[in-house]
């Protein structure tokens, strides 16, 4: 069960645990953690779960896909570390991850 | 709200719906805008997902002809999120212009990645989460100013004095444009929708460029001053200074404000007479919302699925494939009917129910999905979601008098009137 930490933009943070293969957006959002929409269901079409990878973990959470990548010119303040949460698969070697979170959703 | 007999759909339109449930599905052209006229679209919808979900629809007007009707939720998903098979290219609605017809307008909502995204980029941080927090106040302000302004006892038409009347304020605001002159908004926004092919009531075909000619004027009058002072926050000037549009030629200025003005005009303000339509006709929910206001925050995407102000958008294959088990061949237009996808329950649990308090009401399909959904979604949720904070504060009850006005077409779900009255 990785755990996963969600710092959000004015402060407050959430740790959540979440079975093995569940994707970050679920992961938030089944856990009413706020500041994360989702509104497509995990379809990469809306841009509405942005987060920013901790730049520790970037490299062990690995590369966008393309569609995520267009779509990432949907949303305001996008860095290097942006990534759609609904594109990144929590799994045992992420226990641990921290991200943080937009103003708001775009 | 007073209680006046709520109009029951199942009464006033068993007829249609038997009358629809006996044509032939090869004949169904859900683009008519007689089914948008008299609000009977659902049921051709309806019958469409059930029966043949991506169905070959042949329109009678020339420049639409044959299109593909795509009415089911996760295949109009498939559609909008594929940009690389189904183009924007060739327009976003189903009329077709010849090549070089002065009619059809470049604009970004109507091209593909890449030149779509620089200019996409260039306007979208005027909605973006911080600026939205500086426009709340204002668009409060305004919103109190026109609710206070009001006729009490008297029947008014909610479409001009409340819907129209708040987006316009909004939109003036974006471009930094003269508030006295607003009103030349919805009238341009008007005349870019308008179509006589599908609407004889529309203007001429040079009449409308004629005003949309001087849309362009005004609009360049204001761009020359905005070019040659220092970058601003309105939409002109971003477009002035941004290099992705500062280049733009006339035809590609004309149509991206042609977009902007429509995509902030006529969605909202639709939604702002479909909303509170839609509580009229569901007083318990209307009940619901009094006695908890904080619902409002469900409300509001509920109220932009309940009225899906933009019935469909178009694409074009760009190569040929299979949705919905259709052979789709290159060439083909496809009209995604957000409409119809919003009342999938397939995709959403009771679609044809209003519930205020709906438990995921943000999946509609109205702002689209994929690299074109809406850009400026937050801030018409945000104008909602301020008018409905107001409206709750200030009047025990709206009481709507009389039936809509729809306007004529099948693209912009839209109201032209709606009889109002607030006691005193």
């Amino acid at each position: 069960m990785p755990k996963v930490t969600f710092n959000g933009f004015g402060g407050g943070t959430h740790t959540v645990e979440v079975p093995s293969g569940t994707t970050l957006m679920r992961a938030a959002t089944e856990n009413r953690v706020p500041g994360i929409d989702g509104d497509c269901g995990g379809n990469c079409a809306c841009a509405t779960c942005h987060i920013y990878v901790d730049p520790d973990w970037c490299a062990r959470v690995g590369a966008r896909t393309a569609t995520e990548e267009e779509m990432l010119n949907c949303v305001a303040e996008r860095a290097d570390n942006s990534r759609l949460a609904c594109q990144i698969t929590l799994t045992d070697a992420l226990d641990g991850l921290t991200v943080k979170l937009p103003e708001a959703q775009h | 709200m007073k209680a006046i007999k709520p109009i029951e759909p199942a009464d006033t339109h068993a007829a249609v719906r038997a009358r629809i449930a006996s044509l032939p599905i090869a004949e169904f052209n859900p683009a008519d805008p007689q089914w948008f006229v008299d609000d009977t679209a659902g049921y051709v919808f309806e019958r469409l997902r059930r029966e043949d979900p991506v169905h070959r629809s042949r329109s009678p007007v020339p420049g639409i002809d044959t299109y593909w009707s795509v009415t089911r939720y996760k295949d109009i998903m498939q559609v909008d999120t594929s940009h690389g098979v189904f183009s924007s290219e060739d327009g976003i609605t189903l009329m077709d212009f010849p090549p070089g017809d002065e009619q059809k307008l470049p604009m970004f909502i109507a091209m593909d990645p890449p030149k779509h995204d620089a200019q996409r980029l260039a306007v979208s941080p005027i909605v973006a989460p911080a600026n939205l927090n500086n426009w709340q106040g204002l668009i409060r302000e305004r919103t109190v100013k026109v609710l206070d302004g009001l006729p009490r006892n008297e029947t008014f038409n909610w479409v001009d004095l409340v819907s129209i009347e708040l987006t316009t304020y909004m939109l003036a605001t974006l471009f930094d444009f003269p508030l006295e002159d607003r009103r030349l908004l919805p009238h341009w926004s008007d005349m870019v929708t308008a179509n006589k092919l599908t609407n004889p009531d529309a203007p001429e075909p040079e009449v409308r460029m004629a005003e949309l000619r001087k849309m362009l004027q005004y609009f360049s009058r204001l761009w020359n001053e905005r070019i040659n002072a220092p970058p601003r926050t309105d939409l002109i000037s971003m477009l002035a200074h941004g290099p992705a549009t500062r280049n733009m030629g006339p035809a590609e200025f004309m149509g991206n404000l042609a977009l902007l003005i429509v995509g902030g005009n006529d969605t909202t303000r639709n939604s702002m007479t479909g909303g509170l339509l839609a509580l009229h006709h569901h007083p318990q929910e209307m009940a619901k919302l009094r006695a908890n206001p904080a619902l409002i925050d469900s409300l509001v995407p509920e109220i932009i699925r309940w009225q899906t102000p933009l019935a469909y958008m178009r694409r074009t294959a760009l190569s040929d494939s299979v949705l919905g088990g259709k052979q789709i061949r290159k060439g083909d237009k496809l009209a995604m009917w957000y409409l119809s996808g919003n009342r999938d329950e397939s995709a959403i649990p009771d679609p044809n129910q209003f519930i205020v308090d709906r438990e995921r009401p943000r999946q509609h399909l109205s702002f689209g999905f994929g690299i074109h959904r809406c850009v400026g979604n937050r801030l018409a949720e945000l104008q909602l979601k301020i008018l409905w904070e107001e409206l709750l504060r200030r009047f025990e009850a709206i009481e709507v008098v009389g039936e809509p006005t729809r306007v004529r077409s099948s693209f912009v779900r839209g109201f032209s009137h709606l009889p109002v009255r607030i006691p005193a």
